[in-house]
This record gives structure tokens, sequence and C-alpha cells, in this order.
């Protein structure tokens, strides 16, 4: 195998100076949340390690995650990632197609075994062995088992790749299943999100690259450094809440004002990610600055858990879709009600009883 | 007939059921539960907008503290409580125990029902709980009670951010249930299981009170409970 490119001679080759370089090094290193002694250890690692083919494969979904993806505003992100990372495969991004893009897989699975890393945009639907998604004639699922099998991680980009999204809710025809239940050997990093934030996915893969290891991640698989925290905590907002300040409709004196959206439905208090942190499109904003409440896109299953304007979700269990509050009215009424009658018949029997 | 006339004497018979730290426990836990079910309520729907500046006001401050302090007491009381039914007396065990392969506990279960839907002309004695009111001690209470302490940690701790102690202990419980949303919905749910389990307690025991053959609120105050004949059975 001939000596690779290092990713400091691939950012050279592609005209980026030392300069620039050395910065894109301790910005990478103040987004990944280390010290400032780390920048020289990631311009180290960039310097001596050969780049890492990434494969990245589409299943089940919509593109929003690449659409994301090549908008990452972080300095280099978008002429540098793209080449650094070596993206070997990306059928929506590659020049070539056909026979000769199916051929780039064959290629890194032989040359790269246990050295590459796959990406996964979309998940595969299982119902009918896989035919409601299929990529290069075969079901996307087959594809997905054979790449999967001898890379080194994944990273399940987006809600559907970590949670199924939107062609897993209810009632899920194609059976659409997230990466982690199909693929249950290997490391998965969850970057979920509908898309998620471009410097978020740039960075998850910088880290990855840099340290030759996955990132921290929590209980369900999420990099720790942008979903330890839910989008309420840091809002801008969140004085509102605290004060009791909510927008009660969107045309409000609160809704100019900027209130709290909590009462219109925001799912700020139950999603997890770095929407009210890094924000979107060069930080220049996200939902909730634009006046809408968060839907928690980030969250498993958000399509099933009722309304997107409501905090009392719908159980619908209970038959017609109803909300804890409806239920439990609806219990506690029917109790008192029963309450009163029996006390009414107890009073009579006990009425009756007395002369005895 | 003169109103001087002699009663002949009855006999009392009055046993000390419930000791001190039981009676405790019962009203600091009632008093906790009405807070928490107030502000509780309050958070999943909050009360009107308020105008003015951020800084004027903390309602929901206010609220969100009062009902993670009542959490607290909810919470420490149970653990004494559970401490109290190893070292108390008998009854202080009842509450914790679901005597499931008894023949003769639902016999009494039935006995008791049959009791409340006026089918028997008068219910058994008990020196602790009935059947009944055992059944719905257990769940209501001891299981009620865990679940929403543990519910109710969970969602406190993304809060407390992981790491914290109830992230450690509790932090399992939101995927266990799908996400933070689940939780909540379950944790409201629980509420109302309690609002329910309240309006039956407080209707059972004044109703006894009056109706069955030994004292019940009186119980809880003093710790003594009477018996109103000394029939066998």
């Amino acid at each position: 195998m001939a000596r690779l490119e290092t990713f400091y001679e691939v950012m050279r080759r592609q005209g980026i100076t030392r300069r620039s370089f050395l910065k894109y090094c301790s910005l990478t290193a103040a987004a990944l949340g280390l010290g400032p002694e780390f920048a020289p250890r990631i311009a180290h690692a960039m310097e001596t390690k050969a780049r890492t083919p990434v494969l990245w494969l589409h299943g089940l979904e919509c593109t929003c995650c690449s659409e994301s993806f090549i908008r990452s505003a972080h300095p280099l992100a978008k002429d540098v990632v793209l080449s650094m990372i070596s993206l070997d495969y990306d059928d929506t991004l590659m020049a070539s197609a056909g026979h000769q893009a199916e051929a780039i897989l064959e290629e890194i699975i032989r040359d790269y075994k246990g050295n590459y890393i796959l990406a996964v945009e979309g998940n595969p639907p299982l119902n009918e062995d896989g035919m409601y998604c299929i990529i290069g004639g075969k079901p996307f699922v087959d594809q997905l088992r054979y790449v999967a099998e001898h890379s080194k991680a994944i990273i399940s980009w987006g809600s559907c790749a970590s949670f199924g999204c939107v062609q897993a809710a209810r009632p899920n025809p194609t059976r659409a299943t997230p990466v982690h239940q199909v693929i249950t050997n290997k490391p998965i990093i969850k970057v979920p999100g509908c898309p998620p934030i471009a410097e978020v996915m740039t960075a998850v893969v910088t880290y990855m690259l840099t340290f030759d290891r996955i990132p921290e991640l929590d209980r369900q698989g999420r990099p720790k450094m942008f979903y330890s925290q839910r989008i309420h905590d840091k809002c801008y907002r969140r004085p509102h809440f605290d004060a009791g300040q909510f927008v009660e409709h969107f045309d409000d004196e609160g809704a100019r004002k900027g209130y709290c959206l909590y009462k219109m439905g925001c799912k700020g208090p139950t999603t997890y990610n770095a929407c009210s942190t890094i924000r979107w499109n060069e930080g220049t904003s996200f939902p909730i600055q634009a006046g809408h409440g968060c839907i928690g896109c980030s969250e498993d299953g958000f399509w099933d858990k009722g309304s997107w304007y409501a905090r009392l979700t719908d159980i619908p269990q209970f038959g017609i879709e109803a909300n804890a509050d409806k239920i439990g009215l609806t219990v506690a009424g029917a109790a008192g009600a029963a309450i009163a009658a029996h006390t009414a018949v107890s009073a009579l029997k006990r009425a009756q009883h007395k002369g005895e | 007939m003169s109103v001087h006339e002699r009663v002949p004497p009855t006999k009392i018979t009055a046993i000390y059921v419930y000791e001190a730290p039981v009676r405790l426990w019962h009203w600091i836990n009632a008093a906790a539960i009405l807070v928490l079910c107030v502000t509780g309520y309050f958070i999943g729907s909050p009360l009107p907008t308020l105008s003015g500046e951020a800084s004027d006001h903390f309602l929901m401050g206010y609220i969100r503290f009062a009902h993670f302090t009542a959490a607290y007491v909810f919470a420490i009381g149970f653990l004494v409580r559970i401490w109290w039914a190893l070292v108390g007396n008998e009854h202080a065990r009842q509450l914790f125990r679901f005597p499931f392969w008894s023949r003769a506990y639902w016999d009494g279960l039935l006995q008791e029902a049959r009791w409340y839907a006026f089918l028997e002309p008068r219910p058994r004695k008990y020196v602790g709980h009935n059947p009944l009111a055992q059944f719905a001690m257990f769940w209501f209470m001891t299981v009620g009670t865990l679940f929403m302490i543990v519910t109710g940690f969970a969602l406190y701790s993304e809060g407390a951010g992981p790491g914290s102690w109830q992230d450690r202990l509790f932090g399992w419980v939101i995927p266990f249930f799908g996400q933070s949303m689940d939780v909540h919905t379950w944790h409201h749910m629980g509420m109302w299981a309690i609002i329910l389990f309240v309006m039956l307690h407080v209707y059972a025991a004044i109703r006894e009170d009056i109706m069955s053959r030994q004292s019940m609120v009186s119980t809880m105050i003093s710790g003594v409970r009477t018996f109103k004949d000394d029939d066998p059975d």
C-alpha cells in the first residue's frame, strides 16, 4: 500500500496556509471543549496521521443531514473536512456513478479492512426483505451489513439512523429500523437531529480522526460534548420561563416581547441538543430565536409524542387520544361521583338500620 | 324512664397501633403530596403569563422550588418510613407487604369488598389495615410513591446534569421509558393515580370511622385503635 497523505499534506495541497491550519486546530480544540494546550496536539495529529477513509451510506432519508453537513460554517470545514476525511463514497456527493461508484466500496473494504469509518444517513427498512430501499440494485440493509462488517466504527447521522425518525413513525409500514438495532457488534456514535447541526457533525468527525477514538458517549450513545444538556438549559428565553412569562398565542404581546414558548408546546425542556449554544447557519439563529418552539427533532420518536404545540402529550393507548390531564380529570370525576353515590347509599342503609 | 338511668358499662378495647413516627410520617407525607400535586399541576400547565420584565418575577422558579423541596421531603420521608418498618412494630410493616399467597387475605378482601357493595351486614374487625385498605395502600402508596420518586428524580437529573448523583442513580429511567417527554407524561399520570388514592382514602377513612366497628381518623392522631364492640370477629 502506498504511503497515504496526512491531513496536513492534503490541506497544504488544497492551498491552505500553515497559519490558517493552526487557526483551524485551535478553533477545533475550542469547539470540542478542550483547553488551549490541545491545539498543538491536534496540529501534531493532523501532520502525522494518514487520512481515514469514510464511507457515507444513504438509506431511507431525505438528505437533510448531508445538506446540513456541507453548510458547516466552521472555518475550514466546507473546504477541508470533506477532503481531509477522504470521503471515498457518498452517492449524493460523489462524481462517479453506477458500477464505478459501487467498485469504490469493494476497494476500500479490501484495502482498509477494519480501518475505515462508516457514516450512515437514514436507516434500513426491514419489511419485505428490505425491498423498500434499493441501492445499486440491492436492498440497502444488505449493503449496510456488508460495509459495516469491516468498519472501525459507525456514525449514525441524524434522527433516522439514530432513532428511526419519520419513516419509523407509527405505523411504520416499511419497518424502518435504526442502525444500532441492525448492526450490534460495532461501536456506534449517534448524532441525532433532523438534521444535526453542521458544526456538531464536523466536530464529531474531527474528534475521531484527531484522537483516534470515539468521543465520550452518553447512555443513549450520543457524544456527551453536544448532547448532555437540554435546549431549555441554555435557552436565552429561560429567564422568562423562570419568571412565569409565556407566549399564550403566536400573535400576542408575549410573542412580540420574546417570552418563553413553553405554553406553545416548546420541547426545549425535553430535548438534548446544542441548538441554543451553537445555533444554525453560522450561528445566525435557531427555532426558538425565530419565535417558534423546539419540536424536539433530536429525540427518540419525536413524531409520535403528540402535538408540537402542546406540552401535555397525547396518549394514544387510551383509545381516543387524550392527554394525562384529560384522563386524570375523567378518572377523578368518576371517582368523585362514585364516592358521592356511595355516601348516599351508605347514609340510607344506616338510616334504615337505625332503629334496630 | 329517667335520663339518669344507669347505662350498663361496656368494655372498650383499645390497642396502640400506630407509633409516633408512623403518624408523623403520615401527616408530613400528606402535606408533601398536597404541595407536590398543586405545584406539579402548575408546572405542566403554568399560571397565566405575567407582564413586564423577567427580572420582576420568579413565579415558575418558586413553583418549581416548592415542588423540588416537597419532593425531597416526600423521598426522605419514605426512606425514614422504610427504616421504621424495620425497627417499628408489626403494623409499621403492613404498608410494605402484600400477602399475595395468603388465602385468608384474599378471603378477607372479598368480604371487605362485599361490605362496601352493601352485601354484608357488618364488616370484620381489624387491628391494622383491612385487606381492601392494604391493597390500596400497597399498590398506590408504596408502589406509587416509589414510581413517583424514581421518575421524579430522573426528571430532576436532567437539570442536575450528567454526573450528578441523581443522574447516576436515576438517569437510566429516561431511555428506559423512551425519552424525556414519556417520563414527563408518566410522572403526570402518577400524580392523577395518587389524587385518585387520596380521594378514596379520605372517603374510606371517614366512612369507616362512622360505619365500621373500629376507630379510624383518631387512630392516625393518637395512635390508639378503639373497638365499638367486643364480639369475637
